[in-house]
Protein backbone atom coordinates (compact mmCIF):
# COMPACT_ATOMS: atom_id res chain seq x y z
CA UNK A 1 0.00 0.00 0.00
CA UNK A 2 1.46 3.24 -0.84
CA UNK A 3 1.28 6.23 0.98
CA UNK A 4 -1.19 9.04 0.10
CA UNK A 5 1.78 11.39 -1.13
CA UNK A 6 4.34 9.52 -2.56
CA UNK A 7 7.76 10.97 -4.00
CA UNK A 8 9.50 8.03 -5.92
CA UNK A 9 13.23 8.16 -7.02
CA UNK A 10 12.98 12.19 -7.74
CA UNK A 11 16.37 13.36 -9.26
CA UNK A 12 17.04 17.07 -10.17
CA UNK A 13 19.68 18.13 -12.10
CA UNK A 14 20.99 21.67 -13.97
CA UNK A 15 23.25 22.48 -16.15
CA UNK A 16 26.37 24.09 -14.32
CA UNK A 17 26.90 26.53 -16.37
CA UNK A 18 30.15 25.06 -17.40
CA UNK A 19 29.04 22.91 -19.96
CA UNK A 20 28.36 20.21 -17.17
CA UNK A 21 25.74 19.18 -14.56
CA UNK A 22 24.72 20.32 -11.22
CA UNK A 23 22.87 17.29 -9.18
CA UNK A 24 21.20 18.56 -6.62
CA UNK A 25 19.94 15.84 -5.37
CA UNK A 26 19.50 11.70 -6.30
CA UNK A 27 16.83 9.29 -6.21
CA UNK A 28 14.94 10.85 -3.57
CA UNK A 29 12.12 8.53 -2.26
CA UNK A 30 9.65 9.18 0.44
CA UNK A 31 6.31 9.02 1.79
CA UNK A 32 3.82 11.22 3.49
CA UNK A 33 0.68 9.63 5.42
CA UNK A 34 -2.80 11.49 5.27
CA UNK A 35 -3.21 13.70 8.07
CA UNK A 36 0.70 13.70 9.10
CA UNK A 37 2.44 16.48 9.71
CA UNK A 38 5.93 16.17 7.76
CA UNK A 39 8.97 18.56 8.30
CA UNK A 40 11.71 18.79 6.26
CA UNK A 41 14.90 19.66 7.58
CA UNK A 42 18.12 20.57 6.06
CA UNK A 43 20.85 23.06 5.20
CA UNK A 44 20.37 26.20 2.29
CA UNK A 45 21.69 24.31 -0.62
CA UNK A 46 20.49 21.04 -0.47
CA UNK A 47 17.10 21.57 -2.71
CA UNK A 48 14.67 21.73 0.06
CA UNK A 49 12.93 24.47 -1.86
CA UNK A 50 13.25 22.28 -5.37
CA UNK A 51 11.56 19.76 -3.63
CA UNK A 52 8.55 22.34 -2.84
CA UNK A 53 8.39 23.70 -6.02
CA UNK A 54 8.20 19.75 -7.85
CA UNK A 55 5.62 19.23 -5.00
CA UNK A 56 3.71 22.48 -5.85
CA UNK A 57 3.79 21.44 -9.60
CA UNK A 58 5.30 24.72 -9.89
CA UNK A 59 8.78 22.89 -11.81
CA UNK A 60 9.47 19.41 -12.66
CA UNK A 61 12.66 17.23 -11.75
CA UNK A 62 14.71 15.70 -13.92
CA UNK A 63 13.24 12.20 -13.27
CA UNK A 64 11.21 10.22 -10.83
CA UNK A 65 7.54 10.77 -10.01
CA UNK A 66 5.69 12.31 -7.26
CA UNK A 67 1.85 10.50 -6.97
CA UNK A 68 -0.44 12.06 -4.52
CA UNK A 69 -3.56 9.99 -3.40
CA UNK A 70 -3.17 7.60 -6.60
CA UNK A 71 -2.44 10.15 -9.58
CA UNK A 72 0.76 11.58 -10.54
CA UNK A 73 1.51 15.42 -9.80
CA UNK A 74 1.80 16.92 -12.95
CA UNK A 75 1.38 20.88 -13.13
CA UNK A 76 -0.07 23.40 -10.11
CA UNK A 77 -3.17 22.18 -8.85
CA UNK A 78 -5.71 23.47 -6.35
CA UNK A 79 -5.22 20.43 -4.35
CA UNK A 80 -2.08 21.40 -2.85
CA UNK A 81 -2.08 24.77 -1.11
CA UNK A 82 1.23 26.72 -0.89
CA UNK A 83 2.27 29.20 1.90
CA UNK A 84 5.73 30.74 0.64
CA UNK A 85 7.85 32.56 2.85
CA UNK A 86 7.19 35.63 1.29
CA UNK A 87 3.60 35.58 1.76
CA UNK A 88 2.88 36.01 -1.87
CA UNK A 89 0.02 38.41 -0.91
CA UNK A 90 -0.99 40.27 -4.17
CA UNK A 91 -0.80 43.62 -2.72
CA UNK A 92 -3.47 45.76 -4.64
CA UNK A 93 -6.39 43.46 -3.12
CA UNK A 94 -7.52 43.92 0.41
CA UNK A 95 -7.01 41.07 3.19
CA UNK A 96 -9.87 39.78 2.51
CA UNK A 97 -9.96 39.84 -1.26
CA UNK A 98 -6.97 38.00 -0.92
CA UNK A 99 -8.53 34.90 0.67
CA UNK A 100 -11.81 35.48 -1.55
CA UNK A 101 -9.81 34.90 -4.31
CA UNK A 102 -8.59 31.85 -3.81
CA UNK A 103 -12.09 30.82 -2.32
CA UNK A 104 -13.51 31.81 -5.56
CA UNK A 105 -10.97 29.90 -7.46
CA UNK A 106 -11.54 26.55 -5.91
CA UNK A 107 -15.31 26.69 -5.72
CA UNK A 108 -16.47 28.48 -8.30
CA UNK A 109 -20.28 27.60 -7.83
CA UNK A 110 -20.42 29.46 -4.63
CA UNK A 111 -22.31 32.22 -4.52
CA UNK A 112 -20.37 35.65 -3.65
CA UNK A 113 -21.91 35.69 -0.35
CA UNK A 114 -20.81 32.32 0.44
CA UNK A 115 -17.23 33.11 -0.46
CA UNK A 116 -17.24 36.06 1.85
CA UNK A 117 -18.48 33.68 4.18
CA UNK A 118 -15.95 31.64 4.60
CA UNK A 119 -13.21 33.35 3.78
CA UNK A 120 -13.91 35.46 6.85
CA UNK A 121 -14.24 32.85 9.31
CA UNK A 122 -11.11 31.36 8.17
CA UNK A 123 -9.45 34.90 8.60
CA UNK A 124 -10.97 35.08 12.42
CA UNK A 125 -9.50 31.47 12.77
CA UNK A 126 -6.17 33.31 12.66
CA UNK A 127 -6.91 36.08 14.76
CA UNK A 128 -7.59 38.70 12.27
CA UNK A 129 -11.42 40.44 12.62
CA UNK A 130 -12.93 43.31 11.92
CA UNK A 131 -11.16 46.48 10.11
CA UNK A 132 -8.20 44.81 9.84
CA UNK A 133 -9.56 42.62 7.10
CA UNK A 134 -10.18 45.52 4.68
CA UNK A 135 -6.84 46.61 5.12
CA UNK A 136 -4.10 46.41 2.11
CA UNK A 137 -1.21 43.81 2.47
CA UNK A 138 0.69 46.75 2.76
CA UNK A 139 -0.66 47.79 6.02
CA UNK A 140 -0.63 45.24 8.16
CA UNK A 141 2.93 43.81 9.79
CA UNK A 142 5.20 40.91 8.47
CA UNK A 143 3.17 38.52 11.23
CA UNK A 144 -0.57 39.49 9.94
CA UNK A 145 0.43 39.13 5.90
CA UNK A 146 1.94 35.43 7.04
CA UNK A 147 -1.52 34.76 8.86
CA UNK A 148 -3.43 35.62 5.80
CA UNK A 149 -1.49 33.43 3.39
CA UNK A 150 -2.34 30.55 6.13
CA UNK A 151 -5.67 31.85 6.25
CA UNK A 152 -5.85 31.43 2.45
CA UNK A 153 -4.62 28.10 1.73
CA UNK A 154 -6.16 26.79 4.78
CA UNK A 155 -9.30 27.78 3.73
CA UNK A 156 -9.64 26.19 0.26
CA UNK A 157 -9.02 22.82 2.24
CA UNK A 158 -6.03 21.51 -0.40
CA UNK A 159 -5.10 17.46 -0.02
CA UNK A 160 -2.01 18.80 0.85
CA UNK A 161 -0.38 21.91 2.48
CA UNK A 162 2.99 23.11 1.19
CA UNK A 163 4.63 25.03 3.88
CA UNK A 164 7.72 26.60 2.38
CA UNK A 165 9.59 28.19 5.65
CA UNK A 166 6.38 30.01 5.94
CA UNK A 167 8.01 31.84 9.37
CA UNK A 168 11.83 32.13 7.83
CA UNK A 169 10.94 36.15 7.42
CA UNK A 170 9.65 37.08 11.07
CA UNK A 171 11.15 37.62 14.31
CA UNK A 172 11.65 35.18 16.58
CA UNK A 173 8.77 36.53 18.91
CA UNK A 174 6.33 36.63 15.77
CA UNK A 175 7.05 33.20 14.88
CA UNK A 176 6.40 31.74 18.18
CA UNK A 177 3.08 33.38 18.49
CA UNK A 178 2.00 32.00 14.74
CA UNK A 179 3.29 28.65 15.21
CA UNK A 180 0.99 28.46 17.92
CA UNK A 181 -1.72 29.36 15.49
CA UNK A 182 -0.58 26.86 13.09
CA UNK A 183 -0.69 24.35 15.55
CA UNK A 184 -4.74 25.21 16.52
CA UNK A 185 -6.14 26.03 13.17
CA UNK A 186 -4.42 22.67 12.05
CA UNK A 187 -5.43 20.12 15.15
CA UNK A 188 -8.96 20.91 13.95
CA UNK A 189 -8.45 19.14 10.69
CA UNK A 190 -7.42 15.89 8.85
CA UNK A 191 -4.54 18.48 6.88
CA UNK A 192 -1.70 16.97 5.31
CA UNK A 193 0.81 19.44 5.66
CA UNK A 194 4.22 19.35 4.42
CA UNK A 195 7.03 22.05 5.38
CA UNK A 196 10.74 23.09 5.04
CA UNK A 197 12.09 24.84 7.67
CA UNK A 198 15.53 25.44 8.90
CA UNK A 199 14.20 25.75 12.57
CA UNK A 200 15.16 22.85 14.86
CA UNK A 201 12.89 24.02 17.69
CA UNK A 202 10.09 24.95 15.22
CA UNK A 203 10.44 21.40 13.76
CA UNK A 204 10.34 19.39 16.40
CA UNK A 205 7.31 21.32 17.68
CA UNK A 206 5.11 21.16 15.04
CA UNK A 207 6.01 17.77 13.04
CA UNK A 208 4.67 14.31 13.31
CA UNK A 209 7.64 13.45 11.57
CA UNK A 210 10.97 15.11 10.65
CA UNK A 211 12.71 14.38 7.32
CA UNK A 212 16.57 15.34 7.59
CA UNK A 213 18.85 15.75 3.95
CA UNK A 214 22.37 15.54 3.63
CA UNK A 215 24.59 18.17 2.20
CA UNK A 216 24.17 19.14 -1.30
CA UNK A 217 24.86 18.19 -3.81
CA UNK A 218 24.25 14.85 -4.60
CA UNK A 219 21.75 15.71 -1.41
CA UNK A 220 19.44 13.24 0.19
CA UNK A 221 16.67 12.30 2.69
CA UNK A 222 18.67 10.57 4.92
CA UNK A 223 16.43 9.55 8.02
CA UNK A 224 13.34 9.95 9.10
CA UNK A 225 12.49 10.89 12.53
CA UNK A 226 9.45 10.41 14.65
CA UNK A 227 8.50 13.18 17.02
CA UNK A 228 7.35 10.90 20.04
CA UNK A 229 5.95 14.01 22.15
CA UNK A 230 2.18 13.56 22.57
CA UNK A 231 -0.40 16.22 21.22
CA UNK A 232 -1.34 18.95 22.14
CA UNK A 233 1.93 20.48 22.38
CA UNK A 234 2.96 23.65 23.57
CA UNK A 235 5.86 25.96 23.03
CA UNK A 236 6.59 26.17 26.80
CA UNK A 237 5.31 22.24 27.36
CA UNK A 238 7.74 20.23 25.53
CA UNK A 239 10.51 21.20 26.73
CA UNK A 240 9.78 19.51 29.84
CA UNK A 241 9.23 16.11 27.52
CA UNK A 242 12.14 13.71 28.53
CA UNK A 243 12.09 13.13 24.56
CA UNK A 244 12.43 16.57 23.51
CA UNK A 245 16.18 17.16 24.37
CA UNK A 246 17.11 13.75 22.93
CA UNK A 247 15.25 14.34 19.79
CA UNK A 248 17.35 18.12 19.95
CA UNK A 249 20.12 16.42 20.15
CA UNK A 250 20.03 13.89 17.25
CA UNK A 251 18.60 16.83 14.60
CA UNK A 252 21.74 19.00 16.07
CA UNK A 253 24.18 16.04 15.56
CA UNK A 254 22.82 15.38 12.19
CA UNK A 255 22.81 18.93 11.45
CA UNK A 256 25.83 19.96 12.69
CA UNK A 257 28.22 16.97 11.51
CA UNK A 258 26.46 14.07 9.96
CA UNK A 259 24.89 16.09 7.29
CA UNK A 260 28.47 16.93 6.11
CA UNK A 261 29.80 13.21 6.03
CA UNK A 262 26.62 11.61 4.60
CA UNK A 263 27.09 13.78 1.43
CA UNK A 264 27.07 12.18 -1.55
CA UNK A 265 26.59 8.96 0.22
CA UNK A 266 24.45 6.36 -1.44
CA UNK A 267 21.76 5.46 1.53
CA UNK A 268 21.34 1.31 2.09
CA UNK A 269 22.04 -1.28 -1.10
CA UNK A 270 18.95 -0.92 -3.50
CA UNK A 271 17.25 1.86 -2.38
CA UNK A 272 17.21 5.58 -1.14
CA UNK A 273 14.57 5.83 1.81
CA UNK A 274 14.91 7.60 4.70
CA UNK A 275 16.32 5.52 7.60
CA UNK A 276 13.57 5.54 10.36
CA UNK A 277 14.58 6.88 13.33
CA UNK A 278 12.44 6.68 16.96
CA UNK A 279 13.69 8.03 19.94
CA UNK A 280 11.49 7.38 22.72
CA UNK A 281 12.74 7.80 26.53
CA UNK A 282 9.64 7.36 27.63
CA UNK A 283 9.39 3.03 26.56
CA UNK A 284 11.00 0.66 28.76
CA UNK A 285 14.52 -0.27 27.72
CA UNK A 286 15.70 -3.20 25.23
CA UNK A 287 13.20 -2.56 22.58
CA UNK A 288 15.73 -3.07 19.70
CA UNK A 289 12.66 -2.53 16.74
CA UNK A 290 12.01 1.00 17.66
CA UNK A 291 14.72 2.17 18.81
CA UNK A 292 17.93 1.36 16.63
CA UNK A 293 21.39 0.81 19.25
CA UNK A 294 23.43 2.58 17.27
CA UNK A 295 21.27 5.79 17.69
CA UNK A 296 21.22 5.13 21.62
CA UNK A 297 24.83 6.50 21.39
CA UNK A 298 23.50 9.99 20.34
CA UNK A 299 21.26 9.99 23.36
CA UNK A 300 23.32 9.01 25.95
CA UNK B 1 1.43 85.02 13.95
CA UNK B 2 -0.66 81.40 14.02
CA UNK B 3 1.63 79.26 11.36
CA UNK B 4 0.39 78.98 7.91
CA UNK B 5 -0.37 75.51 6.07
CA UNK B 6 2.29 74.79 3.57
CA UNK B 7 -0.21 74.86 0.97
CA UNK B 8 -1.74 77.70 2.01
CA UNK B 9 2.35 79.59 2.17
CA UNK B 10 2.89 78.28 -1.78
CA UNK B 11 -0.47 79.68 -2.82
CA UNK B 12 0.70 82.98 -1.69
CA UNK B 13 3.79 82.73 -3.43
CA UNK B 14 2.67 81.61 -6.26
CA UNK B 15 0.20 84.32 -6.50
CA UNK B 16 2.77 87.13 -5.56
CA UNK B 17 4.90 85.65 -8.32
CA UNK B 18 2.31 85.68 -10.96
CA UNK B 19 1.25 89.36 -10.31
CA UNK B 20 4.88 90.51 -9.93
CA UNK B 21 5.46 88.94 -13.54
CA UNK B 22 2.48 90.43 -15.09
CA UNK B 23 3.28 93.98 -13.42
CA UNK B 24 7.20 93.51 -14.99
CA UNK B 25 5.43 92.43 -18.56
CA UNK B 26 2.70 95.44 -18.27
CA UNK B 27 5.58 97.50 -17.59
CA UNK B 28 7.80 96.79 -20.14
CA UNK B 29 5.55 97.23 -23.07
CA UNK B 30 6.56 100.51 -24.27
CA UNK B 31 2.57 102.95 -24.93
CA UNK B 32 2.23 103.92 -28.04
CA UNK B 33 1.39 107.99 -28.14
CA UNK B 34 -1.26 109.20 -29.01
CA UNK B 35 -1.75 110.90 -32.58
CA UNK B 36 -2.26 114.41 -30.79
CA UNK B 37 0.80 114.08 -29.24
CA UNK B 38 3.52 113.60 -31.86
CA UNK B 39 5.44 115.81 -34.09
CA UNK B 40 4.91 116.26 -37.71
CA UNK B 41 8.08 114.31 -38.42
CA UNK B 42 6.83 111.32 -36.65
CA UNK B 43 3.29 111.44 -38.32
CA UNK B 44 5.44 111.44 -41.44
CA UNK B 45 6.92 108.24 -41.32
CA UNK B 46 4.36 107.04 -39.90
CA UNK B 47 4.48 106.51 -36.15
CA UNK B 48 0.77 107.55 -36.03
CA UNK B 49 0.02 104.01 -37.32
CA UNK B 50 -0.95 101.06 -34.94
CA UNK B 51 2.23 99.08 -34.89
CA UNK B 52 2.21 95.47 -34.23
CA UNK B 53 3.92 94.54 -30.55
CA UNK B 54 3.58 92.22 -27.83
CA UNK B 55 0.43 93.03 -25.90
CA UNK B 56 0.47 93.70 -22.53
CA UNK B 57 -1.09 91.05 -20.32
CA UNK B 58 -4.16 93.53 -19.72
CA UNK B 59 -4.86 93.18 -23.44
CA UNK B 60 -4.59 89.14 -23.14
CA UNK B 61 -7.06 89.17 -20.37
CA UNK B 62 -9.57 91.25 -21.73
CA UNK B 63 -9.49 88.73 -24.83
CA UNK B 64 -9.25 85.52 -23.11
CA UNK B 65 -12.35 87.52 -21.11
CA UNK B 66 -13.90 87.83 -24.80
CA UNK B 67 -13.26 84.23 -25.76
CA UNK B 68 -14.04 82.42 -23.15
CA UNK B 69 -17.46 84.26 -22.28
CA UNK B 70 -18.78 82.68 -26.09
CA UNK B 71 -16.37 79.74 -26.36
CA UNK B 72 -18.56 78.14 -29.12
CA UNK B 73 -19.53 80.52 -31.51
CA UNK B 74 -18.87 79.87 -35.43
CA UNK B 75 -19.08 82.32 -37.70
CA UNK B 76 -17.27 81.23 -41.07
CA UNK B 77 -14.19 78.37 -41.44
CA UNK B 78 -11.57 81.00 -40.20
CA UNK B 79 -13.59 82.74 -37.01
CA UNK B 80 -14.68 79.83 -34.72
CA UNK B 81 -14.85 79.83 -30.99
CA UNK B 82 -11.73 78.96 -28.67
CA UNK B 83 -14.73 75.69 -27.02
CA UNK B 84 -14.78 74.83 -31.37
CA UNK B 85 -11.14 74.87 -31.80
CA UNK B 86 -10.00 73.04 -28.70
CA UNK B 87 -12.72 70.37 -28.83
CA UNK B 88 -11.81 69.64 -32.17
CA UNK B 89 -8.17 69.06 -30.64
CA UNK B 90 -9.13 66.73 -28.18
CA UNK B 91 -11.49 64.93 -30.33
CA UNK B 92 -8.28 64.09 -32.41
CA UNK B 93 -6.23 63.27 -29.25
CA UNK B 94 -8.55 60.97 -27.86
CA UNK B 95 -9.02 58.88 -31.08
CA UNK B 96 -5.64 58.55 -32.31
CA UNK B 97 -4.71 57.64 -28.44
CA UNK B 98 -7.45 55.28 -27.79
CA UNK B 99 -6.23 53.97 -31.04
CA UNK B 100 -3.06 53.82 -30.12
CA UNK B 101 -3.74 52.16 -26.60
CA UNK B 102 -5.63 49.75 -28.05
CA UNK B 103 -2.78 47.96 -30.25
CA UNK B 104 -0.30 48.73 -27.88
CA UNK B 105 -1.71 47.23 -24.59
CA UNK B 106 -2.29 43.88 -25.57
CA UNK B 107 0.92 43.83 -28.39
CA UNK B 108 2.56 45.21 -24.98
CA UNK B 109 1.23 41.69 -23.02
CA UNK B 110 2.63 39.93 -25.84
CA UNK B 111 5.75 41.23 -26.03
CA UNK B 112 5.70 40.65 -21.73
CA UNK B 113 5.01 38.01 -22.19
CA UNK B 114 7.29 36.05 -24.62
CA UNK B 115 10.56 36.36 -24.63
CA UNK B 116 10.33 35.60 -28.36
CA UNK B 117 8.46 38.19 -29.61
CA UNK B 118 10.20 40.60 -27.67
CA UNK B 119 12.90 39.60 -29.19
CA UNK B 120 11.77 39.33 -32.32
CA UNK B 121 9.74 42.61 -32.67
CA UNK B 122 12.29 44.78 -30.17
CA UNK B 123 14.58 45.52 -33.20
CA UNK B 124 11.58 47.22 -35.28
CA UNK B 125 10.21 48.95 -32.19
CA UNK B 126 14.01 50.76 -31.79
CA UNK B 127 13.64 52.19 -35.14
CA UNK B 128 10.00 53.30 -35.49
CA UNK B 129 10.17 55.11 -32.03
CA UNK B 130 12.59 57.48 -32.59
CA UNK B 131 10.92 58.82 -35.71
CA UNK B 132 9.45 62.22 -35.06
CA UNK B 133 5.58 61.84 -35.91
CA UNK B 134 5.94 64.69 -38.28
CA UNK B 135 7.88 62.63 -40.13
CA UNK B 136 5.06 60.55 -41.21
CA UNK B 137 2.63 63.30 -42.19
CA UNK B 138 3.18 63.64 -46.03
CA UNK B 139 3.19 59.86 -46.07
CA UNK B 140 0.01 59.98 -44.21
CA UNK B 141 -1.17 62.32 -46.07
CA UNK B 142 -0.59 60.58 -49.14
CA UNK B 143 -1.97 57.54 -48.32
CA UNK B 144 -5.08 57.97 -46.68
CA UNK B 145 -6.00 61.17 -48.70
CA UNK B 146 -7.40 62.94 -45.82
CA UNK B 147 -5.81 65.56 -43.51
CA UNK B 148 -8.54 64.78 -40.45
CA UNK B 149 -7.70 61.25 -40.90
CA UNK B 150 -3.90 61.85 -41.25
CA UNK B 151 -3.93 64.09 -38.04
CA UNK B 152 -5.05 61.06 -36.25
CA UNK B 153 -2.52 59.28 -37.49
CA UNK B 154 0.11 60.99 -36.66
CA UNK B 155 -1.18 60.84 -32.68
CA UNK B 156 -1.47 57.43 -33.18
CA UNK B 157 1.94 56.80 -34.15
CA UNK B 158 3.50 59.20 -31.57
CA UNK B 159 1.40 57.83 -28.57
CA UNK B 160 2.05 54.21 -29.56
CA UNK B 161 5.39 53.83 -28.26
CA UNK B 162 5.56 54.70 -24.57
CA UNK B 163 2.59 53.21 -23.86
CA UNK B 164 3.84 49.33 -25.84
CA UNK B 165 6.78 49.79 -23.99
CA UNK B 166 5.56 50.34 -20.24
CA UNK B 167 3.10 47.70 -20.89
CA UNK B 168 5.83 44.65 -22.09
CA UNK B 169 7.78 46.46 -19.16
CA UNK B 170 5.30 46.23 -16.62
CA UNK B 171 4.25 43.27 -17.75
CA UNK B 172 7.65 41.63 -17.71
CA UNK B 173 8.43 42.50 -14.53
CA UNK B 174 5.31 40.99 -12.71
CA UNK B 175 6.73 39.18 -9.51
CA UNK B 176 7.23 35.51 -10.17
CA UNK B 177 5.71 34.80 -6.37
CA UNK B 178 2.09 36.62 -7.95
CA UNK B 179 2.19 33.98 -11.07
CA UNK B 180 2.68 31.50 -8.56
CA UNK B 181 -0.17 32.49 -6.81
CA UNK B 182 -2.28 32.51 -9.82
CA UNK B 183 -1.04 28.90 -11.07
CA UNK B 184 -1.16 27.44 -7.90
CA UNK B 185 -5.26 28.48 -7.62
CA UNK B 186 -5.46 27.17 -11.04
CA UNK B 187 -6.47 30.32 -13.15
CA UNK B 188 -6.54 29.66 -16.94
CA UNK B 189 -4.45 32.23 -18.96
CA UNK B 190 -7.10 35.01 -19.60
CA UNK B 191 -8.09 34.73 -15.84
CA UNK B 192 -4.26 34.88 -15.08
CA UNK B 193 -3.71 38.06 -16.90
CA UNK B 194 -6.66 40.24 -15.60
CA UNK B 195 -6.68 39.43 -12.39
CA UNK B 196 -2.76 38.80 -11.38
CA UNK B 197 -0.81 40.29 -14.47
CA UNK B 198 -3.09 43.45 -15.60
CA UNK B 199 -3.59 44.65 -11.85
CA UNK B 200 0.08 44.18 -11.33
CA UNK B 201 1.59 46.09 -14.15
CA UNK B 202 -1.51 48.32 -14.18
CA UNK B 203 1.17 51.39 -12.30
CA UNK B 204 3.71 50.79 -14.95
CA UNK B 205 1.08 50.93 -18.10
CA UNK B 206 -0.55 54.18 -16.71
CA UNK B 207 3.04 55.45 -16.73
CA UNK B 208 3.34 54.80 -19.92
CA UNK B 209 -0.18 56.27 -20.92
CA UNK B 210 0.47 59.30 -19.09
CA UNK B 211 3.74 60.05 -21.10
CA UNK B 212 2.05 59.39 -24.03
CA UNK B 213 -0.97 61.58 -23.76
CA UNK B 214 1.30 64.45 -23.03
CA UNK B 215 3.22 63.64 -25.89
CA UNK B 216 0.04 63.28 -28.00
CA UNK B 217 -1.00 66.68 -26.91
CA UNK B 218 2.15 68.37 -27.78
CA UNK B 219 2.03 66.62 -31.16
CA UNK B 220 -1.60 67.76 -32.25
CA UNK B 221 -0.46 71.61 -31.79
CA UNK B 222 2.19 71.16 -34.91
CA UNK B 223 0.16 68.72 -37.05
CA UNK B 224 -3.05 70.91 -36.67
CA UNK B 225 -0.35 73.89 -37.68
CA UNK B 226 0.45 71.76 -40.84
CA UNK B 227 -2.81 69.93 -41.91
CA UNK B 228 -4.85 73.71 -41.12
CA UNK B 229 -8.66 73.86 -40.96
CA UNK B 230 -9.66 73.17 -37.54
CA UNK B 231 -8.25 72.67 -34.11
CA UNK B 232 -6.19 74.60 -31.59
CA UNK B 233 -2.97 74.70 -33.56
CA UNK B 234 -4.69 75.96 -36.63
CA UNK B 235 -5.72 78.65 -34.43
CA UNK B 236 -2.80 79.20 -33.37
CA UNK B 237 -1.26 79.47 -37.10
CA UNK B 238 -4.07 81.40 -38.21
CA UNK B 239 -3.70 83.95 -35.95
CA UNK B 240 -0.15 84.74 -36.37
CA UNK B 241 -0.79 84.97 -39.94
CA UNK B 242 -3.23 87.90 -38.74
CA UNK B 243 -0.60 89.55 -36.71
CA UNK B 244 -3.65 89.08 -33.57
CA UNK B 245 -0.65 88.33 -30.93
CA UNK B 246 -2.99 88.85 -28.62
CA UNK B 247 -5.42 85.84 -29.33
CA UNK B 248 -1.83 83.76 -29.85
CA UNK B 249 -0.77 84.38 -26.12
CA UNK B 250 -4.15 83.35 -25.21
CA UNK B 251 -4.13 80.58 -27.05
CA UNK B 252 -0.93 79.42 -26.30
CA UNK B 253 -2.16 79.93 -22.04
CA UNK B 254 -5.11 77.37 -23.42
CA UNK B 255 -2.91 74.56 -24.33
CA UNK B 256 -1.31 74.45 -21.58
CA UNK B 257 -4.39 74.25 -19.49
CA UNK B 258 -5.80 71.94 -21.62
CA UNK B 259 -2.77 69.66 -21.31
CA UNK B 260 -2.66 70.08 -17.86
CA UNK B 261 -6.18 68.72 -17.27
CA UNK B 262 -5.55 66.10 -19.76
CA UNK B 263 -2.66 64.75 -17.64
CA UNK B 264 -4.51 65.39 -14.27
CA UNK B 265 -6.89 63.01 -16.04
CA UNK B 266 -4.45 60.54 -16.34
CA UNK B 267 -2.76 61.23 -13.27
CA UNK B 268 -6.26 60.47 -11.55
CA UNK B 269 -6.07 57.01 -12.95
CA UNK B 270 -2.95 55.81 -11.81
CA UNK B 271 -2.98 56.56 -8.34
CA UNK B 272 -6.35 54.85 -8.25
CA UNK B 273 -4.47 51.77 -9.66
CA UNK B 274 -1.17 52.24 -7.43
CA UNK B 275 -0.55 49.85 -4.69
CA UNK B 276 2.02 49.52 -2.35
CA UNK B 277 4.14 46.37 -2.32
Amino acid sequence: MKPFLSVENMTQRYPDGQGGELTVFEDATFGVEKGEFVVILGHSGCGKSTIMNILAGLSDPTSGVVVMDGAEVKGPSLDRGVVFQNYSLLPWLSTLKNVTFGVAARHPEWTKAQVIDHSTKYLAMVGLEGDVIHRKPSQLSGGMRQRVSIARAFANHPKLLLLDEPFGALDALTRGTIQDELLKIWSGTEQTVFMITHDIDEAILLADRILLMTNGPYARVAESVEITIPRPRSRTEIIEHPNYYAIRNHLVQFLGKRSKEMAGQKGAVGTNSPTPVRIDKTEPEGDPETAPPALRAVNE
Amino acid sequence: MPTLSLNFRAAILSVSLLIVGLLIWEAAIPAQKAVGELTEYEILTGAGQPKAGVPPPSQVMVKAWEQLSDPFYDAGPNDKGIGIQIGYSIYRVLVGYALAAAIAIPLGFLIGMSPLAYKALNPFIQVLRPISPLAWMPLALFVIQDSEASAIFVIFICSIWPMLINTAFGVAGVREDWVNVARTHELNPIQTAFTVILPAAAPTILTGMRISIGIAWLVIVAAEMLVGGTGIGYYVWNEWNNLDLTSVIFSILMIGVVGMGLDAALGFVQRAVAYVE
